[in-house]
């Protein structure tokens, strides 16, 4: 008979893995995905296609050079790829989407210590490097007729509020933007999966979401259009939950949520440009060392012993 | 507020199956320590001749377990064996006669008062059986009983698997009973709450309609979350009190006992006959008929095994207790502890480790943790060997349940982890009090 196997408890474990987390972020994605195509043609699906490649490509690259072991099957490269496309308008040259994935996965990802240990998003970092280093084909909204529109929000901004298109529209995403953030009701369906699967938890969505409803109301700056605007619902889902980035905790999740609703609202209301929750989510991100020892769940020691 | 848990797989496949005795194996090995303490000193030696219940190992200091053998024959070694936990002990081995007679000294205990029955559960060798082996009379010994408050019996039986305290419950009802009232007596409580997790329907009907006969006794409907049965969860479930950071259950004003532990205390008071043989579930993906079987102490588990149709395929992992927090033994020679509650057999892809993977700081680990611990912080202060912040981080309250690497997407050994910080930790307490003492002369 052969040797049995020694190992330390638990004997069992339960089935979901890192892949299985990373694949159900990829099927949530997959609806606001199919609605980008819809709505802004066949080039989003390009411009995803590359900056999956580029990820991935990146990711494996590296850990090779390095002699890493590869973790290119965690689906985690192929994740961030798809939000960081969401992330970009779809006019975009490629060359400059490829750019924007090799930050994310090498510099933001993989020079931090690869999956887990990066400290800000890879995606949302990418993001901001690109809008500082391209900012005109970064603010660029181009439709498959060839027609371009002003953001939501750029319009808010400049007070022309009789061009801003309708609630309908703005729910099925028929409006500029980046090409994954724009269509509310497949982010939304993303989001409940999640939910769903336990992949999230409802803490940092609800937090994020209320804060930027509530300060639109009280600043009675278009509370409905500032909801569906910009990257909001994708920021507050599929950005602001991921784990590496932020804290673990419920009262973490909660402060990180309202932390970025403030940082969004600020920049939107008072800053120069028109959209802020990209910026939110990354200097969130680096007080979330910070706010997870704040927020530490106490450990159940009871009272005195007697 | 709510413990936090872990929902597991059940698999209580042999909850319907009365425990059925197994012949009598050809030599029993029996361990001198099979409690938490120190080892038990052999009284015996090679050629002895000893009978059923007779004492073979006397208890040493003053957390220890005496040890009897469980059949009658000769013994023919002497031999150092490697339990668990890597610390080789002597165990006697006995060969059986196929006369098997009861010792002279197997008479029922006089029990008057708490002393002689604190005396009489020493002497019976009763160990913690729900699988913690820490001997039973140092756990009823409270000093100061006015601050006792309620007796818990154990009757969670939250590992996947394990039916045995089941069937003590429906087999041994009268016996839980009477143990019931020993306790009320001599602890001079009458407050007892049996805590059943509400997966065992028979278990809870049967301890309900016994409860109605005895004063004060209420059963406690738990949610089958695991480790409902851990003590700190108990306790918290049953009275709503939380155990102080190294205290005892008794710093909560409970006693916590097993309810097979209990039962047994019962049959040695009535009988005389001390704790010599297990009610054990024999089960896993490599058995080929799970089973309850009645062993004698020491018996080898391969004969366990044999009695149970033997493997369907080839086993690969084989546990003492439940896959939870079960030990992986090295081989099938070894034998049946007092505390063995379960014989877990797993086939080669069932004790396939998991690869692990890198963190992704996903936090299940914590937000699963009945002591509310962050293990994923634990991992990190350990590998940065930062004694202070484990000290800060708690990891002296893990109890080891495993919810934390249950639920790891990464498979990460986080309770290994854990045990290791628990080391380092002590390690540095007792290093910083030798200083502190040097300091002080």
């Amino acid at each position: 008979m052969n040797k049995l196997i020694s190992t330390v408890s638990p004997h069992i474990n339960q089935n979901t893995t890192t892949q299985r987390i990373m694949l159900d972020v990829l099927i949530a994605l997959l609806p606001a995905g199919v609605a980008s195509v819809i709505i802004f043609g066949f080039r989003a699906l390009l411009v995803i296609g590359v900056c999956v490649a580029v990820c991935v490509f990146g990711e494996w690259a590296f850990e090779k050079i390095c002699k890493k072991e590869n973790t290119v099957s965690d689906l985690s490269a192929v994740v961030t790829g798809v939000l960081l496309a969401f992330n970009l308008p779809v006019s975009i040259p490629l060359w400059q989407a490829a750019f924007g994935s090799i930050v994310a996965i090498v510099v933001v990802k993989q020079l931090f210590g690869g999956i887990g240990q990066n400290f800000a998003n890879p995606a949302i970092t990418a993001r901001i490097v690109l809008m500082t280093a391209f900012s005109g084909t970064m603010t660029s909204w181009v439709f498959p007729d060839g027609t371009s529109s002003a953001t939501p929000l750029a319009l808010i901004s400049k007070g022309e509020l009789t061009s801003l298109p309708s609630y309908t529209d703005m729910l099925l995403g028929l409006r500029g933007g980046c090409l994954g953030e724009t269509c509310i009701l497949a982010l939304l369906l993303g989001g409940i999966y999640l939910l769903a699967r336990k992949v999230i938890t409802w803490h940092t969505p609800v937090a994020f979401i209320g804060t930027v409803l509530v300060m639109s109301l009280i600043f009675d700056k278009e509370p409905l259009y500032q909801l569906m605007s910009g990257g909001l619902v994708l920021g507050a889902f599929f950005m602001a939950t991921d784990y590496a980035t932020t804290p673990a905790t419920k009262w973490g999740k909660i402060i990180f949520g309202v932390g970025c609703g403030l940082i969004t609202v600020l920049i939107r209301f008072w800053g120069t440009f028109p959209e802020g929750v990209s910026f939110s989510i990354l200097l969130m991100n680096i007080l979330t060392p910070y706010i997870s020892r704040l927020t530490r769940q106490k450990p159940l020691v009871g009272g005195e012993r007697k | 507020m709510r413990l936090k848990g872990i929902r597991v797989p059940h698999k209580k496949n042999t909850a319907d199956k009365a425990p059925v005795k197994m012949p009598l194996p050809k030599w029993v090995k029996i361990p001198m320590s099979m409690h938490i303490g120190k080892p038990a000193v052999p009284l015996v030696k090679i050629g002895d001749r000893v009978k059923t219940g007779q004492l073979i190992g006397k208890a040493e200091g003053f957390i220890s377990a005496p040890v009897h053998s469980s059949v009658t024959g000769v013994v023919k070694k002497i031999e150092q064996l490697t339990v668990y936990g890597g610390a080789k002990t002597d165990a006697v081995v006995i060969e059986t006669d196929e006369n098997q007679e009861i010792c002279e000294s197997v008479t029922p205990p006089a029990v008057s008062d708490f002393d002689s029955f604190i005396q009489a559960v020493k002497e019976s060798g009763i160990v913690g059986l729900g699988g913690a082996g820490f001997p039973t009379f140092v756990k009823l010994s409270v000093k100061d009983l006015s601050k006792l408050d309620a007796i818990v019996i154990n009757s969670a039986e939250c590992e996947p698997y394990i039916t045995s305290d089941t069937r003590t419950m429906l087999d041994r009802t009268d016996s839980i009973a009477r143990g019931i009232r020993l306790l009320q007596k001599y602890l001079q409580t009458e407050r007892v709450i049996i805590g059943i997790e509400n997966n065992k329907k028979k278990c809870i009907d049967k301890m309900q309609e016994m409860s109605q006969s005895i004063k004060g006794v209420e059963v406690k409907i738990l949610p089958s979350v695991y480790p409902q049965g851990g003590e700190k969860v108990l306790v918290y479930n049953t009275v709503g009190k939380i155990i102080p950071k190294g205290g005892l259950p008794i710093d909560a004003g409970v006693v916590v006992i097993n309810c097979t532990t209990l039962a047994s205390i019962a049959d040695y008071i009535k009988t005389g006959m001390p704790l010599i043989e297990k009610c054990i579930t024999v089960d896993g993906s490599a058995v080929k008929n799970p089973c309850n079987v009645i062993a004698p102490i020491g018996a080898p588990i391969e004969d366990i095994f044999e009695f149970c149709g033997g493997f369907k395929s080839e086993p690969k992992k084989i546990l003492y207790g439940g896959p939870m927090m079960g030990i992986s033994v090295p081989s099938l020679e070894v034998p049946v502890l007092k505390m063995t509650n379960a014989l877990i057999a797993m086939d080669e892809q069932e004790a396939k480790p998991p690869k692990t993977t890198q963190c992704i700081n996903c936090g299940r680990c914590l937000s699963h943790c009945p002591l509310r611990l962050d293990p994923r912080a634990i991992a990190k202060a350990y590998k940065l060997d930062l004694p202070k912040e484990l000290e800060a981080l708690c990891v002296d309250l893990c109890m080891e349940c495993g919810c934390c690497s249950y639920v790891c997407p990464a498979k990460r050994p986080l309770v290994q982890t854990n045990k290791l910080a628990k080391d380092k930790l002590k390690k540095y307490r007792a290093e910083n009090n030798s200083k502190d003492g040097e300091a002080k002369k």
